[in-house]
């Protein structure tokens, strides 16, 4: 079926890239695939802005005394850096772009449930981020991605009231995604499409919806006090005033450990996809790996509290976060040994989005275990608050998240664009990241260890060597992450033409030519067989 | 301690080895050799799949039991230990010690005796970090935290401010000295402070007219303090609470909110008016020790 689609130039087949042109076509579109590329865009752009806040913390911390900005304007360098990097890129990342371009077609459905809140959800992101960006750059905001209170409700005389709002605004976005993605699994799966037989990716899709809608409203709640304390001076976090300064630490944790899960359940769902392609293998546990994700979003909500070991809180509350904490840790390992697992008498290649998937494993495994440490209530009073906690939480969210984001970019893109690019640059890239995000954060671990406050612009000076190569390899991994920007933007005018399926994939998606259509399927496919099946005799269609 | 960082860092080394061999092996031992050759369908294993879960829950459970029982037992001071009075504002630490001596940014202390700190903030939350004791509290404001810790080897020591806390946030520093017993006792003398925390708060005491109601024979407006701090207190509504430091702030900053059975709701807030010392002069007419005079 497909190759014979594959060998019509694509420029003579109509599909959804140019179904229509002009501005208005892409700004009121309602195609999920459309509206993934408007987010694509849009988080790329975010990420850049901050990173570029990162490389420039990374060259002040080089020297202890800062060799680049005041103490206020770092303040504002990492807020800044937080709070994009969190609400605007890793949040959205996966599920709203990836997410959004696959989840209709790997159930076999025409669009999300919703299209037009769909499109709804890109604007609300972009009116927050677009009221955050204002602050950041109208003078900035140097509360942390945190903001803490009473700092930020009234000592610190920054932006805080607009960033706030914009991660507000922000919030909507998120959980409209949440809802239309459980609506439409729910609802518009193609016939035969059974919960257990859907691709491992809808899973953590799912999961990851779910907290989505229950997680978002309460920083929602959280931002709206810190206002109302801010503007109105209604006692709620200043004891000044009659509040009180732990509550805002639980109502904050409680969106914004879960939201950590938010973006290593999508990296988790494609590690599972790739791993299983590039094996030729039906995952190993398929079950096990599905239902550990519905337990990582269910646990997720109840062990806010290991971020508040040392805040004041019980002793006793302390053990029940604690104890709870430790149980968050067997569905992930459950699922990297499963990985694992797959890979065992497969038929392995190393294509790009391979590397990636693996440096996922490694990476994901290393910052797991060091979670241990600060679940752990002895060791936590230790490391708590020091570049050990910045060390672990990035090995999740770069070396996790960011490596599976792009691993999956790099595998769907043939779908998404219908060209290929450069495989060799791909592995190049995949590699140079691998070792500068290492070379940047596992020096964190150790400056953390021997008790290296986060947050200082200013250190002593014994800290500096360590400092020094963790600077250095944040400038590699600077680097790494340029390289497929160029090369992929290059592939989509020079790129040879993909086919409908570069890598011999299973599963709907890869059914459809390439880029897809706008209705995705000509006919609604009918599931007959179990997902992932690489064992099985060839095809005719592959 | 120690030998659970030991455990930790060994069980991380050992997972990570493990998983990043078996890969490394599957990797070259099952690479791709021809684009045609088709692998076999995945063998499914329920007892392996319950050994991966059992054996980590397992491991867990071991290592929540040791932190969690390390971190009770640091979490109650010993008996008699040395108390300091901390507060931290933007962006400095304010110390002080029992027999009134105050320090900025440094404090002194005697090696091998148990110090506990009782600390405050004047404004936004920062957190006292003394890696080298491998320990840290919130210190907030509006309500007291404490810790405690004892130092085994004199020297020199950061004090960091480790919770966020604005601009000079990195500039909230300080050094723990710890000294020799008998260098200790000279440090007291050459900064011997005129009157102890005590003292000065008992002279505030009178000050602000506190003794015409709180009687010491019970016959005042207000009731008896001499040897009630530590002790129950019974509310109004029938509620108990221990008489600890952050009672009796709030007792003297807000005394509408403690109302007690027997006593009219007279007293008047002093807030703005009193400081630590007050509460420390409190704290001694409890504990029984008489105020020292010079």
């Amino acid at each position: 079926m497909s190759t014979a689609i594959a060998e019509v130039p694509v420029e003579s087949r109509m599909h959804y890239l140019n179904a229509s042109y002009g501005i208005k076509s892409w700004l009121f579109t309602t195609d999920h695939k459309r509206i993934a590329l408007l987010y694509l865009g849009s988080i790329t752009l975010m990420f850049f802005i901050g990173g570029a806040a990162a490389v420039m913390m990374r060259l002040h911390l080089i020297e202890p005394a800062g060799a680049l900005v005041q103490p206020e304007t770092y303040n504002k360098l990492f807020t800044m850096h937080g709070v994009i990097m969190v609400f605007f890129f890793l949040v959205p990342s996966i599920p709203a772009t990836l997410g959004n371009f696959l989840v209709p077609m790997m159930i076999g459905a025409r669009d999300l449930a919703f299209p037009r809140l769909n499109l709804l959800s890109w604007y609300v992101y972009i009116t927050g981020g677009a009221i955050t960006l204002y602050a950041l750059i109208s003078g900035g905001v140097d509360t942390g991605w945190t903001f803490y209170a009473p700092l930020s409700t009234h000592y610190v005389t920054t932006h805080v009231i607009a960033t706030s709002l914009g991660v507000f605004i922000n919030g909507f976005s998120s959980i409209l995604t949440g809802l239309n993605f459980i609506v439409t699994i729910h609802k518009m799966r193609a016939p035969g499409m059974t919960w257990k037989r859907m691709p491992l990716f809808l899973w953590s899709m799912y999961a990851t919806s779910v907290i989505f809608v229950l997680a978002t409203p309460v920083i929602a709640i959280a931002m709206v006090l810190i206002g109302a304390e801010r503007l109105l001076h209604v006692g709620i976090f200043d004891p000044a005033i009659g509040g009180d300064p732990v509550l805002f630490q639980h109502l904050f944790w409680f969106y914004s450990h879960p939201v950590v899960y938010i973006m290593i359940l999508p990296g988790m769902g494609v590690v599972s996809e790739l791993v299983t392609c590039f094996a030729k293998k039906k995952p190993f546990g398929y079950i096990f790996i599905a239902y550990s994700s519905l337990a990582i979003a269910m646990i997720s909500f109840f062990v806010w509290g290991h971020h508040m070991f040392v805040s004041s809180q019980s002793v006793y509350a302390g053990f029940i976060f604690s104890a709870l904490s430790f149980a968050v840790a067997i569905p992930s390992a459950i699922k990297v040994f499963n990985w694992t697992a797959t890979l065992y008498k497969g038929s392995i290649s190393y294509q790009a989005p391979m590397l990636y998937a693996l440096g996922f494993i490694g990476l994901f495994t290393m910052g797991g275990l060091t979670g241990l440490f600060l679940a752990s209530l002895a060791t936590d009073v230790h490391l708590h608050d020091t570049y050990f906690v910045i060390a672990h939480f990035h090995y999740i969210m770069v070396g996790g998240a960011v490596m599976a984001y792009l691993g999956g970019i790099h595998f769907w893109w043939p779908k998404i664009t219908g060209r290929l690019y450069h495989d060799g640059w791909a592995r190049l890239a995949a590699l140079v990241i691998f070792v500068g995000f290492n070379l940047t954060f596992f020096p964190q671990y150790m400056l953390g260890y021997l008790g290296m406050p986060r947050r200082y612009a200013v250190y002593p000076a014994e800290f500096q060597v360590l400092n020094v190569l963790s600077s250095a390899g944040a400038s590699i991994l600077g680097m790494g992450y340029l390289i497929p920007f160029v090369y992929l933007l290059w592939s989509i005018r020079y790129g040879p033409v993909a086919g409908s399926n570069p890598w011999g994939a299973k599963g709907l998606e890869w059914e459809t030519p390439s880029p897809p259509p706008t209705d995705n399927f000509e006919e609604t496919p009918r599931i007959t067989e179990e997902p992932y099946g690489y064992a099985e005799p060839e095809h005719a269609h592959v | 301690m120690d030998h659970l960082y030991f455990f930790l860092t060994g069980l991380t080394l050992f997972f990570t080895f493990l998983i990043f061999a078996t890969i490394f092996y599957f990797m070259i031992k099952y690479r791709r050799r021809s684009e045609q050759e088709r692998p076999p369908a995945t063998q499914q294993s329920l007892p392996l799949e319950i050994s991966w879960i059992a054996i980590p829950s397992l491991i867990c459970v071991f290592l929540f039991l040791w932190g969690a029982s390390l971190f009770f037992a640091a979490a109650r001071p010993p008996q008699g230990a040395m108390e300091i009075f901390v507060v931290g504002k933007q962006w400095m630490w304010h110390l002080q010690h029992p027999e009134g001596q105050r320090e900025i940014n440094q404090l002194h202390i005697p090696v091998d005796v148990p110090v506990r700190l009782t600390m405050t903030s004047e404004d936004v939350i920062h957190d006292f970090f003394v890696p080298a004791f491998r320990m840290k509290m919130d210190v907030l404001p509006g309500r007291y935290t404490s810790e405690w810790f004892q130092a085994t080897k004199p020297g020199s020591y950061h004090l960091f401010c480790a919770q966020y806390c604005g601009t000079l946030h990195s500039g909230m520093t300080g050094t723990i000295e710890v000294m020799t017993p008998t260098d200790y006792a000279q440090w007291l003398r050459d900064n011997a402070s005129t009157r102890s925390m005590a003292e000065s708060g008992q002279e505030l005491f009178t000050r602000l007219g506190c003794d015409t109601c709180h009687l010491a024979d019970g016959s005042g407006a207000g009731p008896v303090l001499q040897g009630r701090f530590g002790k129950q207190v019974t509310l109004r509504d029938g509620q108990n609470l221990a008489m600890d430091e952050a009672y009796t702030r709030q007792a003297i900053l807000d005394p509408a909110s403690l109302p007690l059975p027997n006593y009219r709701p007279v007293m008047p807030t002093f807030r703005g008016q009193v400081s630590e010392e007050q509460i420390a002069y409190i704290k001694s007419l409890g504990s029984g020790e008489r105020t020292r005079v010079p």
